[in-house]
C-alpha cells in the first residue's frame, strides 16, 4: 500500500426535515441548480424529503433543519436529529425565531382553534383524531429545544447563500455570509 | 472648521469645537453605528451602539510584556470631541458588544422581517446584517404587544419599538406636537400617543410630520404605501448599512 496516499475521503451523511415551515428553504435548496452534482459527490442523504427516508441513520453528520417546533411531533423529530447528527443547522427565519408561525404565540391556542374550525360555516368542532399531534401553546425557534450548532438566516436563504454555507462548512471554516447573502426576509 | 483633530481608528478626523465623536466622524464620512442618534436632533444616548473606547494605552510591564489597558468606554453620540483623542471603534470587542445589543433587541419585540413592510431600509435589520447577525443568541422574550390602526394615514406596530424615541424626539422639537412619548420603565417601557383615548387616529399627528418619517424600525408606517420597492432593490439590498456614513440618517418615506 502506498503511505503517501491520502485516504479515500469519506462523504459526509446530510438529513433534512422541515418542522413548522413550508418547506420554502428546502425550495431554495434546490435552487443551488447543478451545484447540487458537485454536494453530492461530498455529501450523501440520510433521512430528508428528498430521499424519502423516514428516520435518521445513527450516524449522520449534519442535519439541517427548515421550521421552529409548533407541534409534538415537532418536538420528536427535533429530538432523532439531535441524537444522530453530530452537527445540526436551524436554517431559515422559523427555525430561528420561529418566524411567521410565531405570529400566534399573542393569541390563544384555543381561540385561534375555535376561529379556524368552530365557526358557523367552519366546521363543527377542533379536530381532535388521536393522529394529528398536539399543538403547542406557543411555537419556539429550535435552539430553545435542543443545541443547535449554526444559523442560517433568511426567508428563505438563497440558494447562493446555502451554497456558501455548506461548502464553508465542508471545508472546515466557520461560515460566514457577508453582504448580499446574509437576509432575514 | 477648526483645524482641531482626534483619531478614529488610527485615522485623523478633523472637528468643529463643540461637535460630538460621531457628528465629527460622519461628516469626515466615517461610519460608527448606532440606531438612536439622528443628526437633526439632540443625543438621546441609550441604544449604546455607538459606544467607543477612548484612549487605551499599552503599557510595558516589569518582565517585559506589553499589555493593553482599555479606554474608557463612551456613547460616541453624546461625547464631545477633544483633540489629540485617540478612539477605537471597529474592534473585535466592540462589535461583538454591538452584535449583543442587537441580538437582546431582537428577541426583545417581535421582529419578523419577512412580514415587514420596513424590511431592506430597517436600521435594526441593517445593523444586524452589517454586525453578522446568525442568531438571537437569547430565548426569544415573544411579548404581546398591540397594533394600533385609528390613524387614517399612519399605522403603528409597537411589536417593532426600540425605544429610541426618535419620534419622541421629532414631535416634541420639530413639530411642536408632543404626539409620542415613552411610559413605564424597565421592561413595561412603551410607546404611548398623547390624546384621551390613547390611540394616535384622536392625536393631531400628520404623515407630513417628521415623526411620522422618522421611524427607523417598522413601527411609524405610512397606510398604503407598503412593500413599494421589490426585493433586491431596496437599500440595504444594494449596499451594507456601514458603506456610506452621509446615507446614516433614516431614509425619508414617500408620501
Amino acid at each position: 500500500m502506498n503511505a503517501s496516499a491520502p485516504p479515500p475521503k469519506r462523504k459526509l451523511l446530510v438529513a433534512t426535515t422541515s418542522l413548522a415551515g413550508c418547506f420554502g428553504c428546502h425550495m431554495s435548496f434546490l435552487d443551488i441548480d447543478e451545484r447540487i452534482l458537485d454536494l453530492v459527490e461530498l455529501v450523501d442523504f440520510d433521512r430528508s424529503p428528498i430521499t424519502d427516508i423516514k428516520h435518521c441513520s445513527p450516524n449522520c453528520d449534519l442535519g439541517i433543519i427548515e421550521g421552529g417546533v409548533c407541534n409534538a411531533e415537532n418536538v420528536h423529530v427535533l429530538h432523532e436529529f439531535r441524537k444522530n447528527c453530530k452537527i445540526l443547522i436551524a436554517m431559515g427565519a422559523c427555525a430561528i425565531n420561529g418566524g411567521l408561525p410565531a405570529q400566534r404565540n399573542s393569541l390563544d391556542i384555543r381561540d385561534i382553534l375555535a376561529a379556524v374550525y368552530a365557526q358557523p360555516g367552519r366546521g363543527v368542532h377542533i379536530p381532535n383524531d388521536p393522529e394529528i399531534p398536539l399543538l403547542l401553546n406557543e411555537v419556539h425557534p429550535l435552539h430553545e429545544v435542543v443545541k443547535i450548532d449554526y444559523f442560517l438566516p433568511g426567508c428563505p436563504p438563497s440558494g447562493d447563500a446555502i451554497w456558501k454555507f455548506l461548502t464553508d462548512l465542508l471545508a472546515g471554516r466557520t461560515p460566514t455570509l457577508g453582504h448580499g447573502l446574509i437576509h432575514y426576509d | 472648521m477648526s483645524n482641531e483633530s482626534f483619531f478614529l481608528d488610527e485615522e485623523e478626523i478633523p472637528f468643529a469645537e463643540g461637535q460630538t465623536i460621531i457628528q465629527a466622524a460622519l461628516s469626515a464620512g466615517k461610519y460608527i453605528p448606532h440606531l438612536c442618534y439622528h443628526p437633526e436632533f439632540k443625543p438621546h444616548g441609550s441604544c449604546k451602539l455607538c459606544t467607543v473606547r477612548i484612549d487605551s494605552r499599552t503599557i510595558t510591564t516589569e518582565d517585559g510584556q506589553t499589555v493593553k489597558i482599555p479606554g474608557r468606554a463612551a456613547a460616541s453620540c453624546t461625547t464631545p470631541a477633544q483633540a489629540g483623542q485617540h478612539v477605537e471603534s471597529e474592534t473585535d470587542e466592540l462589535r461583538d458588544l454591538r452584535r449583543t445589543l442587537v441580538q437582546m433587541l431582537l428577541v426583545e419585540g417581535n421582529h419578523y422581517c419577512p412580514s415587514c413592510e420596513k424590511s431592506g431600509k430597517c436600521m435594526l435589520q441593517g445593523l444586524a446584517y452589517d454586525l453578522g447577525v446568525m442568531d438571537p443568541h437569547f430565548p426569544q422574550y415573544f411579548s404581546k404587544r398591540e397594533v394600533d390602526a385609528s390613524h387614517a394615514d399612519i399605522l403603528l406596530d409597537f411589536n417593532r419599538c426600540i425605544l429610541c424615541e426618535l419620534c419622541v424626539r421629532a414631535s416634541a422639537e420639530m413639530d411642536k406636537k408632543n404626539v409620542f412619548s415613552l411610559s413605564g420603565r424597565g421592561n413595561t417601557k412603551h410607546l404611548i400617543c398623547n390624546s384621551e383615548s390613547g390611540m394616535l387616529g384622536d392625536t393631531n399627528l400628520a404623515a407630513t410630520d417628521k415623526a411620522a418619517n422618522v421611524c427607523p424600525v417598522g413601527v411609524i408606517l405610512h397606510k398604503r404605501h407598503g412593500f413599494e420597492v421589490p426585493y433586491g432593490q431596496r437599500r440595504f439590498d444594494k449596499a451594507p448599512i456601514s458603506d456610506n456614513a452621509v446615507q446614516y440618517a433614516p431614509v425619508k418615506e414617500q408620501v
